[in-house]
């Protein structure tokens, strides 16, 4: 196939990294050519005010060099400006005469500084903060020269007065308004960032309105409106950028403020596509570079055609690169009448936090002084978390547990990230950057990272964030159930449900499963999604975990755990004995209590199983399966003197209606029958605390992996309804969860007060009671089944002998 | 080489394992969905899982421990896991499945 002919106006972050995506996804389909005015390959541009600052050195933020292009067979143009498009002949001509053809044209002309138009802004020593020759303008003269003036008190603005102050010289800041960084944070906010800077040496004059750079060749100083004047050797005008659409207006390609492009990057013109800061997507433009990448990425899908993802527009967060000063802010973070807001501020220590929320749910966010809980919020504004039921200031003070982990950057090189796998802070950070990983998927599949119990999961995303990007970026994923498949489970439900799919190995192959078989990951998620939807489906052994299809929990030598049912945790003398029995024939080794108030035989050989569970001729206690495992009682009210219900029964009752039913992971419940909640109904994902005349309910309790205490969903009066809105639940997160996903992150996601709208919509619940009655009807007891089955006796429990 | 009948190739089930001890070797029997039998060492290298209980996919065991994922007829683990384990050599004939050890 002849290869299509690639052109791109503009060599630099969100252009190139476009064309990398484009490498990815078809290396081979295009011949590429670029154009850049700059004499240099792509760099970071983000980094020249750290290369201004002495961090870093000009070569160091380079991010493509010559060989990259060379190597992936890219020409490369520098230093030769595009000047015309013709749309008709498709076709670029050059400052230098050049005429390059093309099939599909990408203009990521980027923007150009504003430069003020007042007199004397030609005059020497007058530069902007943009470019790498900016950069050199500057250091040159910080050799020669004392006095500078910054124009422009916003990000850029604050980060040139930081830099030149560090290369000897002497900053005022020059600002129109009355704070600083007015864009990205409020005035609290804006108040101690001008102290801080203060007492960095930096000098600030507010509210002055620039109208003359005074001087002979070179500039001397600046004039303002109220008529004083300011004495400076170097000017800096950074006050504000703007779309480069020069080229796209003169070719008669649509632009406003930047370059028009609708959610798949297009221009109007067919074939020419506008990425990065010069274009304009529902009205904003982006000049940060999460989004831009975000752009780049989807353009690639369109211009490869392998995917059809929108653009829909990038909530942004902004970090001010200033050493000494911790600024964040993202989101919708200033008051208005429709929002309410969480403020800290301690004067003492100089930090100020600050959490809007409009309906429940946090929208944006700034913080000065302490800024690590940054990349929690921001996955919360993100997210649009429903944050009712919690007190509002808790989302402020972040769990120890969190705020620890968003520290990742003071974060030793050599800590353990993945306590399951053993595996460092540095060893992720590497595999990131050497081998160019972007999701936690690639992650987890190069690293073993939360490959096991997933706990470290946001610290390993916090870890991608941090290595990715400086102004970190959230890249936003579909994300697929497994690598087998690109697929989301909402799309193979989906077409589960439209090509009326009945196997998982018929799933694996309609669905073009690019692991013919699948994996570890995905059989045993079809499985639960395929019983799922269809109660009578049979569940298939070669596709369940080990447990699971062995009913029994394997331990670390190979043999196995029997938990019998004990209902509510109540037994009999005659059950113990059976167990006592049954511990003194098989010589078990030993016999623990668990957490779930039951009885587990520990150290059972495979093969004496299905003779272990007919001697105790009781029901599977389900403690290994993705189900109710146990529903928790305290003694209530037959036997306390403080309990207001009688819990055990109702635990009984729950436990004997809700076992065995498959549930995308573990179910715990427990009923407490007074608020002393013996029964630890906080942290389950269905509790129950009884009260006077009626009960409790609390949801997405988890006491393991991530501990969080359940959201009260509602408060009800008789044990008919607690059994309804239990069944209501259960039946909605066994719908609409992710096999794996424990309510606790189920509720998070889908918010509580969604949750119940669901479930207090009578007609709704009393259908997801229906369906869930149709789901129990098909359960079946698991150990008498293998014990009456010779077949599956022989299959999964005996072994072979010589 | 000492050629030992293990099995009845009828017997063996459809990509489950199944546990065999023959002297000292502990070994784990698998019947591909392909057809083929294939038998390694019934040993994770990572921490000793039992390999015959794992899940297997084409060619793939995942050990149910920790779930590495062992090439059944290399022996090797997959990546970024390291590690292998011992194969041994299988034989079928009119329905009889021997081992060669």
């Amino acid at each position: 196939m002849e290869k299509k002919k690639l052109v791109l106006v503009g060599n630099g972050m969100a252009g190139v990294r476009c064309i990398e995506e484009i490498l990815k996804m078809k290396a081979e389909a295009f011949d590429i050519t670029i154009f850049g005015s700059e004499p240099h390959p792509n760099y970071n541009r983000i980094l020249l005010s750290t290369v201004l600052q002495g961090d870093t050195s000009i070569q160091d933020i380079t991010l493509n060099d010559r060989a990259w292009y060379e190597k992936n067979n890219i020409t490369l143009y520098t230093g030769e400006t595009v000047t015309s498009i013709d749309s008709d002949r498709k076709s670029v001509h050059t400052d230098l005469g050049r005429e390059v053809e093309y099939d599909q044209l990408i203009l990521a002309t980027g923007s150009e500084p504003f430069m003020l138009p007042v007199p004397g802004a030609d005059k020497e020593g007058v530069t902007a903060f943009r470019d790498i020759k900016d950069c050199e303008t500057m250091i040159d003269a910080a050799q020669n020269y004392k006095k500078a003036i910054v124009i422009g008190g916003g990000l850029l603005g604050l980060e040139a007065a930081r830099g030149l102050i560090n290369l000897g010289m002497q900053v005022d800041v020059v600002h129109l308004g009355s704070q600083l960084m007015d864009r990205q944070l409020d005035g609290t906010a804006a108040a101690l960032l001008k102290k801080e800077l203060e007492q960095q040496g930096m000098n600030f004059l507010m509210e002055k309105q620039t109208t003359e750079i005074i001087g002979n060749k070179r500039a001397e100083g600046v004039r303002f409106s109220d008529g004083s004047v300011a004495n400076a050797d170097l000017v800096v005008m950074a006050v504000g950028i703007r779309p480069n659409v020069q080229l796209a207006r003169n070719s008669g390609i649509a632009v406003n403020r930047g370059i028009l492009v609708n959610d798949y990057l297009e221009t109007e013109i067919p074939d020419i596509y506008a990425v990065g800061e010069c274009a304009e997507h529902r009205e904003m433009v982006y000049g940060l570079v999460a989004p831009l990448y975000a752009q780049g990425k989807i353009l690639a899908e369109r211009i490869t055609e392998t995917g059809s993802s929108k653009y829909e527009g990038s909530v942004i967060s902004t970090q001010l690169k200033v050493s000494g000063v911790d600024v964040f802010s993202a989101g919708h973070f200033m008051d208005d009448e429709h929002t309410k807001s969480v403020k800290i501020y301690d004067e003492v220590e100089g930090v100020y936090k600050k959490i809007v929320f409009r309906d429940n749910r946090v929208i944006g966010a700034v913080m000065f002084g302490e800024i690590q809980d940054g990349p929690r919020l921001f996955k919360m504004i993100l997210e649009k978390q429903d944050v009712s039921g919690i007190p509002k200031i808790a989302v402020l003070a972040a769990p120890v547990e969190e705020a620890a982990e968003s520290a990742v950057a003071s974060m030793p090189e050599n800590e353990v990230v993945c306590g399951c796998n053993g595996v460092t802070k540095g060893a992720i950070c590497d595999a990131i950057v050497n081998q160019g990983l972007t999701s936690l998927d690639e992650v987890r599949d190069c690293t073993n990272a939360s490959r096991s119990c997933g706990g470290c999961k946001p610290v390993v995303s916090e870890l991608l964030e941090y290595t990715l990007g400086d102004d970190f970026k959230y890249i936003e994923q579909k994300e697929s159930i497994c690598s087998c498949t690109s697929l989301s489970r909402e799309e193979v439900l989906e077409e589960i449900k439209i090509k009326n799919l009945k196997f998982v190995k018929e799933v694996m192959h309609v669905l073009d499963w690019r692991e013919k078989e699948g994996c570890s990951k995905c059989r045993p998620a079809l499985n639960y999604y395929l019983g799922m939807m269809n109660p009578q489906h049979e569940d298939e052994a070669a596709s369940k975990f080990v447990n699971e299809r062995m009913h029994a929990n394997i331990q670390k030598d190979g043999t196995y755990s029997v938990v019998p049912r004990m209902y509510g945790g109540v037994t009999t003398a005659e059950d113990l004995r059976k167990i006592a029995n049954v511990a003194e024939a098989y010589n078990v080794p030993m016999i623990k209590l668990t957490g779930g108030q039951r009885i587990d035989l520990l150290g059972i050989k495979k093969e004496d199983l299905p003779n272990v569970w007919a001697e105790l001729d009781m029901p599977s206690g389900y403690a290994y399966g993705k189900t109710l495992r146990t529903v928790k009682t305290c003694v209530g009210e037959q036997f306390c003197r403080f309990g207001t219900q009688d819990s055990t029964s109702l635990g009984i009752e729950l436990e004997k209606k809700f076992e065995r039913l498959n549930t995308p992971h573990k179910v715990k419940m427990s009923v407490s029958a007074c608020p002393r909640n013996c029964a630890e109904s906080g942290i389950k994902d269905f509790g129950i605390v009884g009260v006077d005349g009626g009960f409790e309910l609390y949801v997405g309790g988890n006491g393991g992996t991530h501990l969080r205490a359940g959201d009260l969903l509602c408060t009800v009066q008789t044990k008919e309804e607690v059994v309804t809105m239990a069944a209501a639940f259960m039946q909605y997160y066994r719908e609409t969860a992710h096999y794996l996903e424990r309510t606790s992150k189920w509720i998070e996601r889908m918010g509580l007060e969604h949750v119940r709208e669901v479930l207090f919509d009578e007609e709704g619940r009393s259908q997801l009671v229906g369906r869930i009655e149709e789901a129990l009807s098909y359960t079946k007891e698991p150990w008498k089944e293998i014990i009456n089955n010779k077949e599956t006796k022989e299959k999964l429990f005996e072994s072979l002998s010589v | 080489m000492n050629r030992i009948e293990v099995a009845k190739l009828s017997k063996l089930p459809e990509k489950l394992g199944m546990s065999l001890k023959v002297g000292e070797h502990d070994i784990a029997l698998f019947k591909l969905s392909n057809g083929k039998i294939k038998a390694v060492e019934n040993r994770c290298p990572h921490k000793g899982g039992v390999l015959a209980q794992g899940m297997v996919s084409g060619e793939y065991v995942f050990c149910p421990m920790h779930d590495w994922k062992i090439c059944t007829d290399s022996g090797e683990a997959q990546g970024p896991d390291m590690g292998c384990v011992k194969t041994y050599k299988v034989e079928v004939q009119e329905e009889k499945v021997y081992l060669c050890l």
